[in-house]
């Protein structure tokens, strides 16, 4: 690592070289205002030139997010010069922005806003043509509005790094020139997944979740037993909301919000997730026991769903048939929690807060529905959650723990805590698959091989006799050469988990936003490091329960006493199962 | 959309097989695409995206921002009034109207029999016979007004 003497502000400093002056800056403590903070500017196509600075040896201002560093370099950020024409290049971006900041749900986080504040960007300081504007809201997931864009590239960037195929380009040339799927086709008439990484990462309000408060409010205000559960990921980004750091996992507090919202039942889709791990695993042992379609893959992850049904329609086969957790959960709801209370189904509305903007358009699927009753009627993102409790003036840091709703489907295991990670239902199902086929629990509990951020990992397990190799990856980019490997015929594993969204869950593109230029309490590495603070959160809960394996719940073992008879019952098969679709259409 | 014949698919992984190895392929598929079918819709660009692995979204920005290209059936008559700063200011802008006028149609769009197509075009680098206009390779100098009927009738009479 050669290092070379730069100068900031008339300082000397010694920084490595090939760094942008962007980057060295950050190390010397300076944060030059900028739209690419995301991930090492990423995304920097250096074109928005917020981050303009003066530096010897350049003509004219540069970009810092793309300048390299040079030696003997003097940089100046507060020149009289530099200031003004961030300023500049801040008032041009807002002269083509719709400005509806009061009602624009990114308010908060939206770095445009901030960094309009930081440059000090007057109102109305230049006038002129807008960009027409497209608004797509036609998919149940994801809202585009391109009025709001300000044609950063990031959502294209990440699209493609996390699906490998990205479904965003920007298209048309000059002031005409936008973001979207080929075509200006609208997110649901494309192949997209749904996942939110885009909406995760758009710096503005062009990208936004499909909000679903709205039909909260009526279903309460219809008088309807509202049932709320929530998904494992979500404990662990909540806090975010609400400026604690990120892993904090905040289970019980989130609980105690619940409850105060008004909800009838708040319960765990950790109770779904065990019994999702009961379908699966036998599914997979009577799969391996009767030549069935071999690997099996998991199915819990929409986005991953939608990517199968899109690109390998001919390979659903071996998509597990078990519905997703909280529709699972939902369909228990409606079927044994409502005769167990006497409510007519009809009258149940089911709410799943969930770290998925994909969650919204699945529980839409009609294959997702039983005798015509959906088996969730909602689906809330974290970060709606967040809006929710702060819009009834909980002060949620100082909120005490409370517990789920114990009755029917209140106890969890560790094994459904860890779903919301990668490798979490793998470890889940080799706990239950483990038991069941050897008779005995796997006695370190723990199978760590399935563990960590790597795309694709792999172990192979001896389970009474039959080696069985499995493989966990997250990310599409990730599950194409599985899946290719699948369709030629020549895939080694037994068993496969597949997560849409890098790192699992926990990085679903409903959680809370990471914006390193606005947590300015978190370390500076935050970016690297928040998948992992999220997974820790739920790794440790997964170790403070009673019972870790999905097999051990007690109420999942009453309920299949009761109600369903066993694993892949016939019941079991009209409740808990689904179907997928072979011939998709990806441009409509 | 309509589905694409066998015969079709073929012929376009043949065209992204003999460019596949290039360093940038995908200008030169495109531009074959475009001249032996004279447009380049979106399931063909599904096809292409499928053969080279790159993005539909990708595909469709390429064929969107150069407008050699184009997503829809170009008519058998391509009129290009060049609209560049000399060819502007000797009242291309009067003879491209014209051109719309006589055949019904704007800028970019080809005429129901499938006869013609305006393309307003930027400099083509004949400023000293502005305003100049291309039809099929053809240049056309000092175009004016009152020839343009002319011109669109030769090619009628051609059919």
């Amino acid at each position: 690592m050669s290092l070379v003497n730069i100068k900031i502000e008339g300082v000397p400093y010694q920084v490595e070289a090939g760094l942008t002056i962007l980057e060295a800056a950050r190390e010397c403590g300076y944060n030059i205002p900028s739209l690419c903070t995301f991930n090492h500017g990423q995304c920097s196509l250096g074109s928005c030139r917020v981050c303009l600075v003066e530096a010897t040896g350049a003509r004219g201002l540069v970009a810092s997010c793309v300048y390299p560093v040079a030696e003997g370099m003097e940089i100046r950020i507060s020149s009289p010069k530099a200031v003004k024409a961030r300023r500049t290049s801040v008032e041009l971006l807002l002269s083509n922005h719709n400005r509806d900041c009061q009602q624009c749900s990114k308010n908060g986080n939206c770095e445009l806003l901030n960094v309009a504040q930081i440059t000090g960007a007057r109102e109305g300081a230049f006038k002129g043509k807008k960009t027409s504007t497209t608004y797509d809201e036609f998919s149940p997931s994801i809202v585009r509005d391109t009025s709001k864009c300000i044609l950063c590239g990031r959502c294209v960037v990440r699209c493609q790094e996390a699906h490998g195929n990205g479904i965003l380009g920007f298209e048309n040339r000059g002031f005409e020139t936008i973001v979207a799927p080929a075509g200006n086709h609208s997110f649901a008439n494309s192949p997209c997944l749904l996942c939110g990484q885009c909406v995760s990462v758009c710096p503005t309000g062009a990208l936004m979740e499909k909000s679903e408060i709205w039909k909260v409010d009526k279903a309460m205000a219809e008088g309807k037993h509202v049932v709320v559960q929530t998904a494992p990921a979500v404990r662990a980004s909540l806090g975010e909301e609400f400026g604690m750091k990120i892993g904090t996992p905040v289970t019980g507090k989130m609980v105690a919000a619940l409850k105060r919202l008004g909800f009838d039942k708040v319960y765990d889709t950790n109770f779904g997730a065990d019994l999702t791990i009961m379908e699966e695993a036998h599914e997979l042992i009577a799969r391996i026991k009767n030549g069935g379609t071999l690997p099996m893959i998991t199915s819990c992850s929409p986005g991953w769903v939608n990517y199968a049904e899109y690109y390998y329609g001919d390979c659903t086969d071996h998509l597990s048939s078990c519905k997703s957790p909280h529709e699972m959960q939902g369909a228990i709801i409606k079927s044994y929690y409502a005769e167990k209370n006497g409510i007519d189904p009809k009258d149940i509305f089911v709410v799943s807060i969930m770290p998925c903007t994909a969650k919204k358009y699945e529980k839409e699927r009609p294959q997702l529905a039983v005798n015509g009753i959906p088996d969730v009627d909602a689906v809330l993102t974290t970060r709606e959650l967040g809006t929710l409790i702060k819009r009834s003036g909980i002060n949620f840091t100082k909120l005490p723990d409370e517990e789920f709703d114990q009755d029917i489907m209140g106890i969890y295991s560790g094994a459904g805590v860890i779903f919301g990670v990668t490798g979490g239902v793998m470890e889940a199902a080799l706990r239950t698959a483990y038991r069941t086929l050897m008779g005995e629990e796997y006695g370190p509990i723990n199978f760590t091989e399935v563990r960590g951020f790597d795309g694709i990992k792999e172990a192979t397990l001896n389970l009474a006799g039959n080696e069985i190799k499995i493989a966990v990856a997250h990310g599409m980019k990730n599950a194409k050469p599985i899946m290719d490997d699948i369709r030629a015929g020549k895939s080694p594993y037994t068993f496969i988990e597949i997560m849409c969204c890098p790192g699992g869950c926990i990085n679903g593109g409903g959680q809370s936003y990471i914006r390193p230029s606005l947590l300015i309490n978190e370390d500076a590495d935050i970016i690297d490091t928040y998948k992992q603070k999220r997974a820790d959160a739920l790794y440790s809960e997964d170790e403070r329960q009673t019972y870790r394996q999905s097999h051990n719940n007690p109420q999942i073992q009453q309920l299949y006493a009761e109600y369903l008879g066993e694993p892949n019952s016939h019941k079991a098969h009209e409740l808990l199962h689904t179907t997928y679709v072979k011939d998709r259409v990806r441009f409509e | 959309m309509q589905k694409l014949s066998e015969a079709a698919v073929k012929q376009i992984n043949e065209i992204c097989d003999r460019h596949i190895n290039d360093k940038t392929p995908l200008m030169m598929i495109l531009s074959d695409i475009q001249k032996e079918y004279g447009y380049v819709p979106i399931d063909v660009q599904e096809i292409v995206s499928e053969r080279t692995g790159i993005s539909v979204a990708e595909i469709y920005g390429v064929v969107t921002f150069y407008s050699f290209f184009s997503l829809k059936p170009k008519g058998k008559y391509i009129i290009g009034c060049c609209l560049g700063t000399a060819c502007y200011v000797k009242g291309a802008q009067r003879v491209i109207d014209e051109f719309c006028e006589i055949l019904g149609i704007e800028p970019g769009e080809t005429t129901e029999d499938g006869m013609f197509t305006i393309d307003a075009l930027r400099c083509i680098g004949a400023c000293g016979i502005a305003p100049a206009v291309s039809i099929n390779g053809t240049v056309y100098p000092k175009v004016q007004v009152n020839q343009v009927h002319s011109i669109i009738d030769e090619y009628r009479k051609m059919g």
